[in-house]
């Protein structure tokens, strides 16, 4: 029998950016919270210093602030006829572990969904019809508009300090900014930061070619900034360390320097680190949520009862749990039955690295910020017509390049040796004079009937519990939208004056052991209808309905953008729905 | 499940004021608070709960251990617990205990307890802040005597010591000065007792009266220059900055770290506007004493060395400009703290980095990072010499063998 915990009001599952948005919420509220995080306690700085925080081989090869996958993994499979093996070094996407989540060593790019993302199905198929689209796709609506996440985008950029220049402000468009976003209620908080010289020099290629660059919204921030909670930011030096990285100077927006030390001066508030929940318990009607079950680094077992239920780990662990405690339907592929693990997705990434004249470039890339970057927005989401190009999903293009870290940037043109002196000699003549945007065409991924999470009959974790199995793969349709973007976005670093393209489209099978990015999504998606979502429009479960569900595993499908900011919007949209109708009257806040 | 809390609560709270019964003689109506809290404000202005709580146990149940040059002086119980607290003294014997270093059974107190500054309080106030202290919960707590090495065992030796530094007399007001002037006057000097860490003191741990607030060492910390003066103490403050630092912990030019951070978060941070705009008022009427220092030349060996490891280590938050973030990274062109003659502190800082101070209006508390693995002891002197001699200021050059010794001093000591 675990070992009984004085039972609170609520217990959040995760102490990530959800996790800690949700605790200062629902604490202002006057509720007894208590968090329950994995990993250890991380805090700035002590565990980022600036004396070592920038060591590429310790945070970026190493993966010191990620979770060790013999503490929990995951198997993998490309297609259902497969049988699935246990990932054993992370590679496509990177899970977090500790204090902060993925909010410690994220890049801080700040995006907003396009309004049409919101309502994807009726959309499309209002403007291409039905058939347009593949017949095993699942996208969907979210139940949630642009106009109602507005306000909570508004609340977490302006939580943030995000570093920005308007695009449309209040339906107004506005010339230096996103002329495809949606309408903003305000300004950025500060300006956008600085753009070293391969950014503005796409800035300006894409302007000839006809396009709109804008600096792309940044969560490091440009200038000092306090933030609503009076927590201090201070400028980003352009150190170049971001992403793999906490930052050392208080200048990347994360649950560390916006949100936790104003939460942890409250009385009402309590954060166990070093402790992982195994199950969320139910009654015996099993539509009701008792608390949680954890377990120490000792391997003693806890309960932690309480009578609202936050589950705001990464968006896999998310799913992964839900499963474990037996909590919604799970997803049949097979039946088209079931909703959790349904509508699993990644994101399309591509690149195109320019080599440059090193007698007439000189970049200098190690000057950068995670979110840097000069970006152009017209191949996104439905900014343009997909009518003759036979495909739907796009994404947002730019230089982005993130800085010179020396062991991930020895990049060199294409036939040169793959090692020794030829290759030495290609590293040190093109450091200086390569441009290469990591996420350079950062492209949608919509879901499918047969991409989905479900339990594998084969492995097992230390716990003994089934490991959770991704069955994934790139479709015909993302494949193709790939092929076209990276294309243009070729056209836009050569007319940048590169000498040499290396043009690296993203290819099926989907490949899970590069690094794509860490924006996996869906599996337990928000919507309308029971049916087709594990969680309604507020992020509540449909089965137990004192239990929420946050982050990116509610994203029906994942549009052509970084996920966090709208994981934050949707997390303070969840509260004030706690805050405003749940509390008042716990129970269903939507009718099934 | 929000609402249903509160009311518990307040019921609790009632149930507790009523029940509460006298724990000894002479405790004042437990409905009048008029007076508890009264002696709660001067006890926090006084920032007894500091010295008489170890950190994270019952607050003033006693037991921390004073470090002084003398040895290590145990802190007294002071909950009304009835054998081990101060439950069963009699007024008199507080008072004399708090105003005059005189123990219960009459032997001398040693004057790390600063009944040399709380002889500046009233009768009134003491009796006010024991009858604070009467209102705690008694916490049983038997506090191990404090036995210093002889001769300062001797404690009849005190007789001596107060006949040369003790001056009993109660705060006078000075009507040729403002009210403000003489409430600053009156909480530095008396509960605040802020001379005991920023006058320095003779060999037997007196006050040396001509240095008064002018700077001191202890306890491997060096406590800045309060006064007015400009190169080395809050010349360059204006009422408001020292005003946010007491309030906040953090201003324009610097935060609280150390021993004042835990003054800052005990104390002066709950300490009313008017009080802590009073403290200011004062500080800045005291002259201090100017001496003119001529900066290290630019083109020293070590300016040159300290120049470059500063643009490398340090410039990324308190800028190449000295003048950092206001409220977040310490302007050290301006905090005349790191110019002190005593580079004591600033070469701790820099070996041991420091955590500021989080107070409910600046919760940010951010941290400077330690140095010690990474610059040896002629770096870290190099580095301090170019932030002491640049951006118009100067001071006393740092040697490696300052750094040495700070470095072996405070090996053993906690954060």
């Amino acid at each position: 029998m675990p070992r009984r915990l004085p039972k609170k009001d609520v217990v959040i599952i995760g102490f990530g950016w959800t996790g800690a948005i949700m605790a200062n919420e629902l604490t202002d509220e006057g509720l007894d919270v208590i968090a329950i995080e994995r990993g250890p306690w991380r805090d700035a700085p002590t565990d980022f210093p600036p004396t070592y925080m920038q060591d590429e081989l310790r945070y970026r090869v190493r993966h010191e602030l990620f979770l060790r996958p013999d503490q929990l993994t995951f198997t993998f499979r490309n297609m259902m006829s497969q049988t699935a093996l246990p990932i054993r070094s992370w590679g496509a996407f990177m899970p977090p572990n500790g204090v902060g989540g993925g909010g410690t060593h994220w890049n801080a790019e700040m995006w907003r969904f396009l309004p049409s993302d919101f309502v994807l199905r009726t959309h499309l198929t209002e403007r291409y019809g039905a058939s347009f689209l593949p017949a095993d796709m699942t996208i969907q609506d979210w139940g949630i508009t642009y106009d109602e996440l507005e306000p909570h985008y508004d609340r977490f950029e302006y939580l943030c300090g995000t570093s920005g220049q308007a695009g449309n402000l209040k339906g107004k468009i506005l010339e230096g900014g996103n002329p495809f976003e949606g309408p903003r209620s305000r300004p950025y908080p500060t300006p956008p930061q600085a753009q070293p010289f391969s950014h503005t020099l796409f800035g300006k290629a894409a302007q000839e070619l006809g396009y709109k660059p804008f600096p792309q919204p940044s969560g490091n921030l440009s200038q000092a900034y306090t933030n609503p909670l009076g927590l201090r930011l201070g400028p980003c030096t352009y150190c170049g360390f971001c992403e793999w990285f906490g930052c050392s100077n208080y200048s990347k927006a994360s649950p560390q320097t916006t949100l936790i030390p104003y939460l942890i001066r409250k009385a009402n508030f309590t954060a166990r680190d070093n402790s992982e929940v195994i199950r969320i318990n139910l009654d015996r009607s099993g539509t009701r949520a008792t608390g949680v079950t954890f377990v120490d680094t000792s391997g003693e077992e806890w309960e932690q009862q309480a009578d609202l239920v936050i589950l705001s780990a990464f968006a896999l662990f998310n799913v992964q749990l839900l499963l474990h405690s037996g909590i919604g339907k799970p997803y049949d592929p097979v039946a088209n039955t079931g909703v959790v693990g349904r509508n699993y997705t990644h994101q399309t990434i591509s690149t195109v690295n320019g080599f440059f004249d090193n007698r007439k470039f000189n970049f200098n890339p190690f000057i950068g910020s995670g979110s840097i970057g000069m970006c152009i927005d017209e191949f996104n989401g439905d900014n343009f017509d997909h009518g003759p190009h036979g495909f739907v999903g796009g994404g947002y293009m730019g230089q982005v390049q993130t800085g010179g870290r020396p062991i991930e940037s020895t990049l060199v043109p294409p036939g040169t040796p793959k090692w020794g002196a030829d290759w030495k000699k290609a590293v040190k003549d093109n450091y200086l004079s390569t441009v290469k945007p990591g996420t350079g065409v950062h492209g949608s991924f919509y879901s499918y009937r047969d991409v989905y999470l479900d339990l594998d009959p084969t492995y097992t974790d230390r716990f003994g519990r089934p490991l959770m199995r991704i069955t994934m793969d790139l479709k015909e349709n993302e494949i193709k939208q790939n092929k076209f973007l990276t294309d243009k976005f070729a056209e836009i670093i050569k007319a940048m004056g590169a000498e040499k393209l290396a043009v690296q489209y993203r290819k099926g099978p989907y490949d899970i052991t590069t690094y794509q990015t860490t924006h996996v999504n869906g599996g337990a998606v928000m919507g309308t209808d029971p049916n087709t979502s594990a969680l309604n429009r507020y992020l509540q479960s449909w089965d137990v309905p004192n239990l929420f569900v946050l982050g990116a595993t509610a994203f029906p499908q994942n549009p052509g953008y970084n996920p966090t900011l709208t994981v934050g919007a949707l997390a303070y949209w969840a509260a004030a729905a706690i805050r405003g109708k749940y509390l008042k009257n716990p129970g269903r806040l939507v009718d099934a | 499940m929000p609402n249903s809390r509160k009311p518990v609560f307040l019921i609790a709270v009632l149930l507790t004021l009523l029940t509460v019964s006298p724990a000894f003689t002479g405790e004042p109506d437990p409905q009048e608070f008029t007076q508890i809290e009264h002696g709660r404000y001067l006890a926090t202005a006084a920032d007894c709960i500091s010295c008489h709580t170890i950190p994270g146990s019952k607050p003033f149940a006693g037991g921390r251990a004073i470090e002084t040059p003398f040895g290590n002086i145990i802190s007294a119980n002071l909950t009304p617990d009835l054998d081990t607290g101060i439950g069963a003294w009699s007024d008199e014997a507080f008072d004399a205990a708090v105003r005059k270093g005189i123990g219960r059974h009459g032997g001398f107190l040693y004057p790390a307890m600063p009944y040399t500054a709380y002889a500046k309080l009233s009768r009134d106030d003491v009796l006010a802040i024991r009858a604070y202290l009467g209102s705690i919960e008694p916490v049983r707590n038997n506090v191990p005597p404090t036995s210093l090495p002889f001769p300062f065992n001797i404690r009849s030796g005190m007789r001596l010591w107060n006949a040369l530094y003790f001056d009993r007399s109660e705060f006078k007001h000075d009507p040729s000065k403002s009210a403000e002037w003489n409430r600053g006057a009156y909480l530095v000097d008396g509960p605040a007792h802020c001379g005991a860490c920023h006058t320095a003191k003779t060999f037997l741990g007196g006050d040396k009266t001509d240095q008064y607030l002018q700077g001191s060492y202890l306890q491997g910390w060096y406590a800045p220059n309060i006064t007015n003066d400009k190169r080395l103490g809050l010349g360059n403050w204006t009422v408001e900055d020292i005003d946010a630092y007491l309030k906040t912990g953090h201003n324009r030019i610097t935060a609280a770290t150390g021993p004042m951070a835990e003054a800052v978060s005990l104390s002066t941070s709950h300490m009313t506007n008017k009080d802590t705009k009073a403290i200011a008022t004062y500080l800045k009427s005291l002259p201090g004493k100017t001496e003119s220092v001529a900066p290290l030349p630019k083109n020293s060996a070590t300016m040159v060395a300290g120049g470059a490891i500063y643009r490398d280590q340090c410039s990324a938050c308190h800028g190449l400009d000295g003048r950092g973030v206001a409220n977040l990274f310490p302007a050290i062109a301006d905090a005349s703290g790191a110019r002190s003659n005593d580079p004591t502190t600033s070469i701790r800082i820099v070996l041991r980095g420091a955590r500021s101070v989080a107070t409910a209006r600046e919760p940010t508390s951010p941290g400077m990072p330690s140095y010690s693995w990474q610059l040896d002891d002629t770096q870290v002197a190099d580095v301090l010499n170019y932030i002491r001699n640049s951006w118009g200021g100067a001071a006393s050059p740092v040697e490696a063998k300052d750094v040495s010794h700070v470095r072996s001093d405070t090996a053993a000591r906690g954060d």
